[in-house]
């Protein structure tokens, strides 16, 4: 990078202007000196301040030990971000990665605690974007009561990555006497899912602009570790949560039949979707059961448990639309089979490949 | 218009049903021939509800399905070259050519680009000029005129680095073809319903008389699909060959006659190779010469292709009802919806993969 | 081939000339071009099929189909309830 400061050959570039006029990401910022000192401390470090971020060492301690005569796991999950565009309605990247992570960790029935957070970022990104998702993360943490500890910043040459990626690890803890996972769907078992369909994957395709509509629909992107924990202290009994993320419900539920080697039957009918996205989907040529959510959780659990659950779950304002909507029927390994308004029944597959609008 | 759920409402369906299984005396083979019905079909199961004796067999009515491998081959080469932003309808990305898809040509840094309306593609070559944007036009009627006014549209704005690679093909000259096969066993069609919303159904009147079947346009709401059976069935019980329309909401006899001028003004019918069945005559549309220069094939010189077609493949006789997707040796073998030898597989319409879908749900 | 949806013109307007407008398809707003339905005016419902416009729906003919299967459907009930009240009456 040009600049006409005094350089000294023994420190790193140096921008001759204050940080806060710098309007844009330049490769020095990546450098690992002043440039990147500064844009931590007063992008990143202002807006995720707390102690154990504040000691400001290359990696973060932390102290797990929660209930000292409960035995339990610490559990651990990673995701990356590349969404595009950054922001759409109802949320952004910043929202997702913290959500998307705290998600993956309280899928299993454990509280969320801390994340990590790389950011790889592109030159010439613009420093008030950066500032914004960052804000949005830190409310995000606020929301989930979650602390990013540890993070790391790296700078692309102009072209070389989409403006911004973010990947963040979660950290968390799981009680032992918790055993939740997609292995452990039976037949017999209730399936729930917490609200609308899709909302979160036609929000985005809205603000990508290629498809050219609009409309009102929003990203149901957020943190659902509160209402798990109100879900599991009713119903501690739960064998299954997913968030069905890419790929959507169907792709989800597939999943877990294999996983747990069983056949889960579906009713369409009761299946939540809002009718503006049930709109999009037909206008473009989508199946909702295939789009992405951000904001929902399935629920695999007991027969004799469902009330309770749809109660607890409803408590919750992200857990208002929950409906039960099929079964797990038998021992039959992998399918899911969707039965339709007129009672024939369809297979759901997986998703193979990219969701493609169609004229067809 | 609320009402028009109606056309949803899983109770009249199911009365309609049981009129059909009631007018029913003797098996009967339909068929129809659109990509879109066929998927409504699938995604309501209506195929599982008729009565066992009424056959429903899905025809070429998947563009995905039935584009000649040889244009793909040409889309795939126009896609790979530098400079081209190659645009296409969502169906097409997944479709095997030769050797690849196109979308292993974007994965290799070919700009591809999925787009909702031809205009979309126009506008790309507006905001890029200069680059090479050619829009593959596939589809049938329903999308012709669609292609046809991209076209226009792009003279109009005087784009000079706008071209369309015309694949679309035509229904009536595919339903010759198929009735007039000697082992054809299609004894009614469902008339596809947006095609006729274009053309009308005055095309359909020589056919119904020529090949003595009746011939009903038919929507795509679950309601307009179990009706239009219904008065197949009811044509076919009495020996009616008539030409009805269980669509009037939106088609009417002579059609849409400022979509169909358009098209003439734009296109001309052209013999047309259909994958896995062969050259249908007049059944395709090429740009007239007035229009040579939005024609792709003008703009890239690509030649002779060789194509290279499965041996395995039969879905030529699959497409035209002539054999059943199960009594291909390599169904379920070496031809899954994972493995796919051929088009009527990719394609979440065609023939072979709702079979296989459907197979595995009982 | 054939997806196409109806929804209502909410506006018109032009395109470098070339006959535009916007639908409504139910809280969905899309583009679509009207130069295949010259005559569609704003309060029309049409189908829109690849970003164009097909063709007009009309309302009258949508009612008088439903009308006829569901009097269908009513006949149908009918017999049912024919055949129960005579083998109830047995």
């Amino acid at each position: 990078m040009m600049n006409n400061s005094n350089i000294n050959h023994l420190q790193g570039p140096v921008c001759s202007l204050p940080l806060q006029h710098n309007d844009q990401i330049v490769i020095g910022h990546g450098s690992g000196g002043q440039m990147t000192n500064d844009l931590i401390k007063n992008v990143f470090y202002q807006k995720f301040s707390n102690p154990i971020l504040d000691m400001n060492n290359d990696a973060a301690l932390i102290d797990l030990l929660l209930d000292n005569d409960k035995k339990g796991f610490l559990v651990t999950a990673i995701d990356a971000h590349i969404v595009s565009p950054l922001f759409f309605s109802g949320g952004d990247i910043g929202r997702l990665a913290i959500c998307g992570t705290v998600n993956d960790v309280a899928m299993l029935g454990a509280k969320p605690l801390y994340i990590t957070a790389s950011f790889i970022i592109e030159e010439g990104f613009s420093i008030n974007a950066l500032e914004k998702i960052a804000s949005s993360m830190q409310l995000a943490c606020q929301e989930a009561n979650v602390k990013i500890v540890a993070g790391d910043t790296k700078v692309t040459e102009k072209g070389k990555s989409d403006g911004l990626f973010i990947s963040t690890t979660g950290i968390g803890w799981v009680p032992a006497s918790r055993q939740i996972g997609g292995q452990f769907a039976r037949p017999g078992d209730a399936v729930i899912i917490s609200g609308t369909l899709g909302d979160h994957g036609i929000a985005v395709l809205e603000a990508r602009g290629d498809l050219g509509f609009h409309s009102t629909i929003q990203s149901d992107v957020a943190p659902l570790n509160e209402m798990i924990e109100i879900l599991l202290t009713e119903v501690p009994n739960t064998h299954v949560l997913r968030d069905p993320t890419r790929g959507g419900l169907a792709t989800s539920l597939v999943e877990i039949a294999y996983q747990s080697e069983v056949t889960i039957q579906i009713d369409e009918t009761s299946l939540p979707i809002r009718p503006t996205v049930q709109t999009a989907c037909e206008m473009l040529g989508f199946d909702p059961l295939y789009i992405g959510n951000e904001g929902k959780v399935i629920v695999i659990l007991p027969e004799a448990d469902v009330d309770n659950a749809l109660e607890a779950l409803r408590s919750h304002p992200y857990g208002k639309a929950a409906v039960r909507i099929g079964s797990v029927v038998q021992n039959s390994p992998g399918r899911v089979l969707l039965t339709t308004p007129l009672g024939s029944n369809r297979i759901l597959e997986m998703l193979a490949g990219e969701i493609l609008p169609r004229i067809c | 218009m609320e009402f028009l759920k109606n056309y949803r409402n899983a109770e009249l369906i199911k009365s309609l049903l049981n009129q059909i299984r009631k007018i029913t005396t003797r098996p009967w083979k339909l068929m129809e021939i659109c990509g879109g019905q066929t998927h409504a079909i699938m995604q309501y199961g209506i195929d599982q509800l008729l009565p066992e004796n009424i056959e429903l067999i899905h025809g070429p009515g998947c563009p995905v399905c039935v584009t000649a491998l040889e244009l793909i081959d040409k889309a795939l080469i126009i896609a790979q070259q530098p400079g081209v932003i190659f645009t296409s309808f969502g169906d097409m990305l997944r479709v095997p050519g030769s050797h690849h898809d196109l979308f292993s040509v974007r994965a290799q840094g070919g700009d591809v680009r999925v787009v909702y309306s031809p205009l979309d593609a126009v506008k790309i070559a507006q905001a890029n000029p200069k680059k090479e944007v050619v829009f593959f036009a596939i589809g049938f009627e329903t999308t012709a005129p669609a292609a046809a006014m991209s076209v226009l549209h792009a003279q109009k704005l005087g784009l000079i680095n706008f071209t369309i690679l015309p694949a679309n093909v035509l229904v009536p000259p595919a339903m010759h073809t198929i009735l007039g096969s000697p082992n054809n066993q299609i004894q009614a069609f469902l008339g596809a319903g947006h095609v006729c919303a274009v053309m009308g159904y005055w095309e359909y009147e020589p056919i119904a008389k020529q090949y003595g079947i009746p011939i009903v346009v038919t929507g795509f709401e679950p309601l307009d699909l179990v009706n239009g059976i219904f008065m197949a069935v009811k044509q076919l019980e009495i020996g009616n060959h008539l030409v009805e329309n269980a669509y009037p909401r939106v088609v009417t006899r002579t059609g849409n006659r400022t979509a169909q001028g358009i098209m003439e003004k734009v296109f001309q019918p052209v013999d047309r190779k259909w994958r896995g069945i062969g050259i249908i005559p007049q059944s395709g549309l090429d740009l007239r010469t007035e229009y040579a220069q939005f024609d792709a094939e003008n703009r890239f010189e690509i030649g002779l292709i060789d194509v290279m077609e499965s041996s395995l493949c039969i879905a030529g006789q699959v497409l035209q009802g002539l054999t059943k997707p199960f009594d291909c040796p390599a169904f379920g073998n070496e031809c899954t919806p994972q493995t796919p030898l051929g088009a009527p597989m990719v394609s979440s319409e065609g023939a072979c993969a709702a079979y296989y879908r459907y197979m595995r749900a009982r | 081939m054939c997806l196409g949806i109806p929804g209502k013109i909410v506006e018109r307007y032009e395109t470098a000339g070339t006959k535009m407008c916007k639908v409504d398809f139910g809280g969905v707003i899309q583009e679509a071009c009207i130069e295949t339905l010259p005559e569609a005016k704003v309060g029309d419902y049409t189908i829109i099929h690849a970003g164009f416009a097909l063709s007009l729906l009309s309302e009258k003919d949508a009612q008088e189909t439903l009308t006829i299967l569901q009097e269908i459907a009513q006949l149908e009930d009918e017999e049912k309830n024919d055949l129960l009240f005579t083998s109830n009456e047995k």
